[in-house]
């Protein structure tokens, strides 16, 4: 292959047949298609071009030709020269071999893999025995190490033996050569520290030393468990308001109807466990079982807000996501509907609340002139009607008062006549007595009866002479007879109701004529036309 | 904060437990102050350099060890006549304590062969035989009424519970461990932990009554248990171990509840990182005078320092451990509640200009106080969550949930502060350097 280098290159001509899809490749200078030329490894499609434009070319056709059929000779293919010294081709010949040369491409590229599969997997047996030849030589050194140490501390023991035996001996010596001079020298004793005397030592001293020692040990462990008891309550107390947070942050179980058995159970296993937990004094609860219950309700309670939190973390992630699923798409849509009528409702809404705000406006803070002709067009309406019905009023008022008058005025023309009539019967009745005690002197008695009851009469007589008086007055308006009649009729009341009537103001019977007309007017006018009605009613009755 | 003189002091002075006196010894003179005013109370001498000093509980005695002669002396604070001294001869003295209820020495042997109990009240003595020599073999319980000891006999640990009152033995009991490291009693006396080396992460949970509660084993190969801290509620048991993580197990279940790690770069928004910033001198150039005084030499040449808060995410200084050393500085080795529980400082050795502190009731890491140098120590006021950092420089570090503030401690020459003692009373504390003290007095805020 080195006969590349003999070959002229000759420059790419913008005219060169070649058709290659690396037509951007034409912008290559020359040097670099020399240097590329040198490269014995499978060239690259860019140098592919190169190649195909370096080596072939229309002035040295014969010349790779020529070159072509020796190489190829060389590897053992038939020439591809028809003729052993004839010019023109073989042109199946020349097929063939690229045929062939195709097949050895493949063939070689095949090869290639498999070393680069093999060099990889050798690669990989490489480190891992690497690593296995570390740790074994780890272990080779750690097992160096157990067995240096074995030995070492085989000859410590035995150098330590040799050296407390001469301990022994050494201590032997020194306790032999007793000193004559006291080891310890001292002025006086001194007294102990609490005052107290030294004590034998005795196996009672060891019984009250051990005694001694197991009072510290137990004081120690029961302050320790008093202070474990005191953090259990602590823990326990925090767990179980963790617990009610819990349950109050979970969502109300939802009611499917295959689960709800196992909710309403759940539900009142809550319901008990609250319940008794809180009921029952923390400090008595320290029995195995409670606890339990206490950490596994916990555990249940926490497990269905994990749950319960990742459902929603699901929901809020598909939503985000957007998924391209069916549903989900619908649901947007439906999301979208939703959220279009909610957003016209917000408008109605806000529409709504402006208008009332404005009438609001209005009506507290518009002007003070329009209040004020409001509220006189109001008074002056309620004024017109007023208005109206004091004039009803008072025609009413007036009719009633023509009434009244005419009332009166018969009252009085009927009291006129009734005096009339009254004295027409006095003196008719004078005039009867009269004829009668003509007739018959001795009845005293009678005329004492008479005269007791002539007082009456004798009023009679003085009303009647006073009534007298009157007619010439309101003769014009007494009428005739009938009249008279009546008048007796009504004395005769006035008369029979005057005794009955002593209690009564004497202004019946002491009063003026005037007065009289004028009480009974007053009176008439005060009570209305009842009283005399009522007079005259009664005579009529028996 | 006020600070007084420096004084030259040899050796450990050490705050009274109860309030005033404060002592210090010189070479071989023990020196008693009262802590308010530093005033030289009281003179003791004693018969050779003394390496430890302790006060007894009612701060009525003060015995000095003196390990190279063997012999431990006792001073009386009312009674300065008084005198009393212990002499272990030929068994030779690694270390002397008092006990709880501060008539008692225990003194250990040399080679931990035995500790001796003597007591001042009677002419009684009490030997306590194979002891460990491991770093926490002794723990007496905050009460004070038992003492637990950590044994070996036969290759195997013991430990072996007595009550203070009259050292009897309560009980004895064998541990599960390899090699027992240290134990440490619980704050309410009721529950003993005890941690193996570091070569086995294991930490076991005994009862007073010597029953096994509980054993804790996070991982199996990698160096384990640095160090182990409890709350001063007895609520929980922080472990630290070389993972570079705390392990906080709880009281109820001992079960471990949280771990804390320690990472290089802290990128969580939440926790404020304090980082110390070096702050110029501002030099009064009007002032100068030559020659120059020595306080303005001083000052000119100490370097000042103040807080600063860094921007999350803040990447520590973290070193690299060095692989073939034993004892390696990696992991939580330094860890200390709060008082009132709500806090736990630590430090994580291959970072070590840090100070974690978390936040307990929210088990978070709440601040990281990131120093200038390696942290040396570290103290919780015993009253209220205030601590005191120390880096060996002159200048100590406090923080509290207000904020934090840096205290340089004034005068001349280097001050460099290794350790830091607070008084009971939280209103003052000891300042060490390897040769001098001070005390730092801390002004009480008033309620208005």
């Amino acid at each position: 292959m080195g006969d590349w280098k003999a070959i002229t290159v000759p420059l790419l001509s913008s005219g060169s047949k070649n058709i290659f899809p690396y037509t951007s490749e034409r912008k290559r200078s020359p040097t670099s298609m020399n240097s590329q030329v040198l490269r014995l490894s499978l060239p690259s499609p860019k140098n592919m071009y190169n190649f195909f434009g370096a080596f072939c070319t229309e002035e040295n056709l014969e010349q790779s030709i020529s070159y072509i059929d020796r190489e190829l000779t060389t590897m053992g293919f038939p020439s591809i020269y028809a003729e052993p010294k004839g010019k023109e081709l073989n042109l199946v010949c020349i097929i063939n071999c690229m045929n062939e040369l195709l097949v050895l491409q493949h063939k070689n590229l095949r090869a290639q893999e498999e070393v680069e599969i093999q060099h990889l997997k050798l690669g990989s047996d490489m480190d891992h025995l690497q690593n296995c030849y570390a740790k074994l030589k780890v272990q080779k050194l750690q097992n160096i190490i157990s067995s240096r140490a074995t030995q070492y501390n085989h000859d410590m023991k035995r150098k330590e033996r040799e050296y407390n035996k001469l301990r022994e001996r050494l201590h032997q010596l020194v306790m032999n050569k007793k000193d004559k001079k006291l080891a310890m020298e001292v002025l006086n004793y001194v007294g102990r520290a609490d005052g107290k005397r030294g004590a034998w030592r005795t196996d009672k001293t060891e019984a009250r030393n051990e005694e001694e020692m197991y009072k510290v040990l137990l004081s120690d462990y029961e302050q320790r468990q008093k202070q474990l008891l005191l953090e259990n309550a602590e823990l326990k107390k925090v767990l179980q308001q963790m617990k009610k947070d819990i349950i109050s942050l979970l969502p109300p179980q939802k009611q499917k109807p295959k689960e709800r058995s196992e909710d309403g159970l759940v539900l009142s296993d809550q319901e008990e466990d609250i319940g008794e937990l809180n009921k029952e004094n923390m400090w008595e609860l320290s029995c195995e079982t409670v606890r339990e219950q206490l950490t596994n309700s916990i555990r249940k309670q926490w497990r269905m807000l994990k749950n319960h939190v990742e459902k929603l973390d699901n929901q809020v992630s598909r939503g985000h996501s957007g998924a391209w699923n069916e549903k989900d798409v619908i649901s947007r849509e439906d999301h979208e509907l939703e959220t279009g009528k909610l957003e016209l409702e917000i408008q109605q809404c806000k529409e709504m609340i402006k208008t009332q705000q404005q009438l609001l406006q209005q009506q507290l803070t518009c002007d003070d002139d329009t209040t004020l002709l409001l509220q006189d067009c109001y008074l002056l309406e309620e004024r017109e009607r007023l208005q109206e019905e004091w004039r009803l009023f008072r025609e009413q008022k007036k009719n009633f008062e023509k009434e009244r008058k005419s009332f009166t005025e018969a009252a009085i023309r009927l009291g006129l006549e009734r005096k009339a009539f009254e004295e027409d019967r006095g003196a008719w009745l004078k005039h009867q007595f009269l004829s009668m005690t003509a007739d018959c002197k001795p009845e005293n008695t009678t005329a004492s009866a008479f005269l007791r009851s002539s007082d009456p009469d004798i009023r009679l007589v003085k009303s009647a002479s006073r009534q007298r008086r009157l007619p010439s007055v309101l003769s014009p308006a007494v009428s005739p007879e009938p009249f008279q009649i009546s008048q007796y009729i009504a004395q005769n009341s006035v008369a029979s109701e005057k005794p009955a009537a002593d209690n009564m103001p004497n202004l019946w019977v002491e009063g003026d004529d005037k007065e009289e007309t004028e009480e009974c007017t007053k009176s008439w006018e005060d009570s209305g036309v009842g009283p005399l009605f009522r007079n005259l009613h009664m005579e009529q009755l028996p | 904060p006020w600070f007084l003189e420096v004084f030259k002091a040899r050796i450990l002075p050490q705050l009274s437990p109860v309030l005033s006196p404060q002592a210090s010894c010189i070479q071989h003179r023990l020196v008693v102050r009262d802590a308010s005013s530093l005033q030289i109370l009281q003179l003791y001498t004693c018969l050779d350099q003394i390496q430890y000093i302790e006060w007894s509980s009612d701060s009525l005695f003060i015995l000095c060890a003196m390990y190279k002669r063997g012999i431990v002396q006792v001073w009386s604070l009312e009674q300065p006549d008084w005198h009393c001294k212990i002499d272990e001869g030929s068994a030779g003295l690694v270390a002397s304590c008092w006990s709880p209820d501060g008539r008692h020495i225990l003194n250990t042997t040399e080679f931990h062969l035995r500790i001796t109990v003597w007591s001042l009240c009677t002419k009684s003595v009490s030997y306590i035989k194979y002891p460990k020599a491991c770093q926490q073999g002794m723990a007496f319980t905050k009460d004070g009424r038992y003492m637990a000891v950590a044994e070996r006999r036969d290759c195997k640990d013991f430990i072996s519970i007595f009550v203070c009152n009259n050292w009897q033995l309560l009980r004895h009991f064998d541990t599960e461990t390899q090699d027992l490291f240290g134990i440490e009693w619980a704050p309410n006396g009721c529950v003993l932990a005890a941690w193996d080396t570091c070569l086995e992460y294991k930490v076991l949970l005994y009862s007073l009554d010597g029953r096994l509660l509980s054993s804790y084993r996070a991982y199996e190969w990698p160096l384990g248990v640095k160090g182990i801290a409890w709350s001063p509620s007895s609520q929980f048991l922080a472990i630290g171990s070389f993972d570079e993580k705390v392990r906080i197990l709880n009281h109820v279940t001992w079960k471990k509840i949280t771990e804390f790690d320690h990472p290089a770069t802290i990128s969580s928004k939440k926790t404020i990182v304090y980082k110390e910033v070096e702050k110029s001198p501002t030099v009064d150039t009007e002032r100068l005078t030559f020659p120059p005084t020595r306080a303005l030499a001083s000052s000119l040449f100490s370097t000042q320092s103040k807080y600063d808060i860094s921007q999350v995410p803040v990447s520590l200084q973290y070193i690299k451990p060095v692989a073939d050393r034993a004892n390696p500085k990696v992991g939580v080795g330094m860890l200390a509640f709060s008082a009132d529980n709500c806090f736990l400082a630590t430090k994580n050795d291959n970072i070590p200009n840090a100070v974690w502190i978390w936040d307990i009731r929210k088990l978070k890491l709440s601040v990281v106080l990131e120093q200038l140098c390696t942290i040396q120590a570290f103290q919780w006021d015993p009253c209220q969550p205030r601590l005191a950092v120390c880096t060996g420089s002159s200048r100590v570090y406090l923080w509290s949930p207000a904020g934090c503030v840096v205290v340089q401690v004034p005068g001349e020459g280097d001050f460099q502060i290794t350790s830091i003692s607070w008084h009971c009373s939280g209103d003052s504390m000891l300042l060490l350097s390897k040769e001098n003290f001070c005390v730092c007095y801390l002004e009480r805020e008033e309620v208005k």
